[in-house]
């Protein structure tokens, strides 16, 4: 079985070609249209285990909301529970970029991080 | 005016050109730098950005909007480079005096001695497409949207439709969606779309929003707020065909049908646009066509990456040092010319024998098909391209040996099979 994907990996856009084994869709035979390494191994994560970084903004005590990241990608199916969890924190209103302000979210060993100083 | 001030460099905003201009103009000597910027904090638009993508080319790493604009900034404060926020430009004369203010200093004059314009751009509204229907409240462009979710923390609505598949638009169909709206499509009248082919995949196919291409919004219902939009299918000279009509209900409209570089000051100091881009025209050193001033980023023309408006903005930072000190900017004037297919070329014009990048842009999908630059009959470049798209700036690099042997005054840009 052929799997056509777009690379999400950079802005180029790699159109990716991938072969599956027939019997069973999760096991890689080959990758072709790949300009990188990384882009190689998403085609392989993206047909067996889909990860993705998740960008949103949580609230911060007192008012008002700062951006926030996971600090590494996580599962694509637990994006909409992660911004659940997400939206349970009140950061604090001095927290500088980088903080951790939700450690391993949902055990999925990403920490929620700050991406901006709250304060300008 | 009493309050006329001196300085060498001023930089007319704050976001990434600017701040990317200011530091490389510090690192190649200069001190007496000023940034103007209009918004209460340095950054630009990349503060309300907080989408990853950013900075591959520039730092290696993926990094979000303002952690992008924070590297810079953190430059900015550590060179005690100075800016004055909240404080916006009026007018630019043709002599370089700029008048400005704030609620601090309040009206103010500048003679500079050279200028670099870091404007940026703006969205093309809702006056400029011709819809039909009413006026209600629920049709934003999708950069104010952006702004009110994720500066203000407000969601401007609930079921969702997006004309136009530009970037933000297609970036603004992911945010809303996990805010728990419900993006109905995204409607673009051109055959493909105007966004990078990551964004469809992770913010539309992700999450099954359809992208309906060739397809226009035709009519907005509703008479306090949006109720629904009629969106129609075009033919291919754009036309709505009326048989294809289908009604979708929603409170709201997002718009993401393109960029305008903001060029009002640019106008006033009376130096000439080019009309493809709505940017001035530069040579290689982002001179526009009155000397000492300069231009970088999206107020020159709409860039796909931030990585490249840091880039652009450093040659101007550079150049608008040397033009300071008295060196010679010039010696050649070679004009790139285009044939159509290559819509624009940055720079416009060629000054000097050394390397040029030069970016372009492209007026239609071509497959399969060879980037060429001509002096006269003589191929400079010849460079076999599988696919390039309007949505995606391309660029060559001219070597300072094939400059030094142009032997004419115009190098042509095609597309050719």
């Amino acid at each position: 079985m052929i799997r056509n994907l777009t690379c999400i990996v950079c802005p180029k856009g790699c159109q990716l070609k991938v072969e599956l084994d027939d019997a069973n869709a999760k096991n890689v035979l080959a990758v072709e249209g790949h300009t990188c390494k990384r882009g190689e191994k998403y085609a392989h994560d993206e047909c067996t285990a889909p990860m993705r970084t998740l960008t949103t903004t949580a609230a911060v005590e007192g008012g008002g909301v700062v951006p926030v990241k996971t600090d590494r990608v996580i599962p694509k199916e637990m994006m909409f529970e992660c911004m659940k969890a997400v939206n349970t924190i009140r950061v604090p209103a001095d927290a500088k970029l980088g903080d951790v302000v939700l450690e391993n979210v949902l055990g999925t060993g990403a920490n929620i991080v700050t991406t901006r100083n709250v304060q300008l | 005016m009493s309050n006329m001030m001196k300085v060498d460099l001023v930089i007319v905003g704050g976001g990434p050109a600017g701040m990317s201009a200011a530091v490389a103009a510090y690192d190649a000597g200069l001190r007496n730098i000023l940034i103007l910027e209009r918004d209460r904090s340095l950054g630009g638009i990349l503060r309300q950005c907080i989408h990853n993508g950013f900075g591959l080319h520039r730092f290696k790493e993926e990094l979000t909007g303002p952690e992008y604009a924070y590297r810079y900034e953190v430059q900015v404060r550590e060179k005690n480079i100075p800016f004055k926020l909240n404080t916006m430009v009026l007018d630019i004369t043709p002599e370089k005096v700029i008048t400005a203010m704030n609620s601090e200093d309040g009206l103010f004059q500048i003679e500079a001695g050279a200028i670099i314009l870091a404007m940026g751009c703006r969205e093309r509204p809702k006056g400029a497409l011709n819809i039909c229907g009413t006026r209600p409240a629920g049709v934003f462009t999708a950069g104010t949207a952006q702004k009110f979710v994720n500066m203000d923390g407000y969601m401007p609505g609930k079921k969702v439709v997006i004309l136009g598949s530009g970037d933000i638009g297609l970036i603004m169909a992911r945010r809303m969606t996990l805010e728990g709206a419900e993006v109905k499509a995204v409607c673009e009248l051109m055959p493909y779309s105007g966004g990078l082919a990551r964004n469809i995949e992770q913010c539309l196919n992700d999450f099954g929003i359809p992208l309906m291409l060739s397809h226009t919004v035709v009519e907005i219902h509703g008479k306090d707020r949006v109720t629904g939009v009629t969106i129609a299918k075009v033919d291919e000279r754009r036309k709505p065909i009326a048989e294809t009509r289908q009604y979708i209900e929603c409170d709201t409209l997002l718009l993401s049908v393109g960029l305008l570089p903001e060029n009002e000051l640019t106008k006033s100091a009376k130096i000439p646009l080019s009309p493809i881009t709505g940017g001035a025209t530069v040579d290689q050193n982002r001179q526009t066509e009155t000397e000492g001033v300069f231009a970088c980023g999206n107020v020159l023309h709409v860039h796909d990456l931030v990585d490249y408006v840091s880039e652009e903005a450093e040659i101007a930072g550079k150049a608008a040092v040397a033009y300071l000190e008295g060196k010679a900017l010039s010696g050649r004037n070679i004009k790139l010319a285009t044939d159509g297919k290559v819509r624009y070329t940055v720079p416009q014009r060629i000054t000097a024998e050394e390397n040029v990048t030069v970016y372009f842009r492209v007026a239609d999908v071509y497959r399969d098909v060879r980037i060429v630059v001509r002096d006269g009959e003589n191929v400079l470049v010849n460079k076999k391209k599988q696919k390039v798209a309007p949505g995606e700036m391309e660029s060559l690099t001219l070597t300072a040996e094939m400059i030094a042997g142009v032997t004419g005054d115009t190098l042509s840009f095609s597309i050719e099979q």
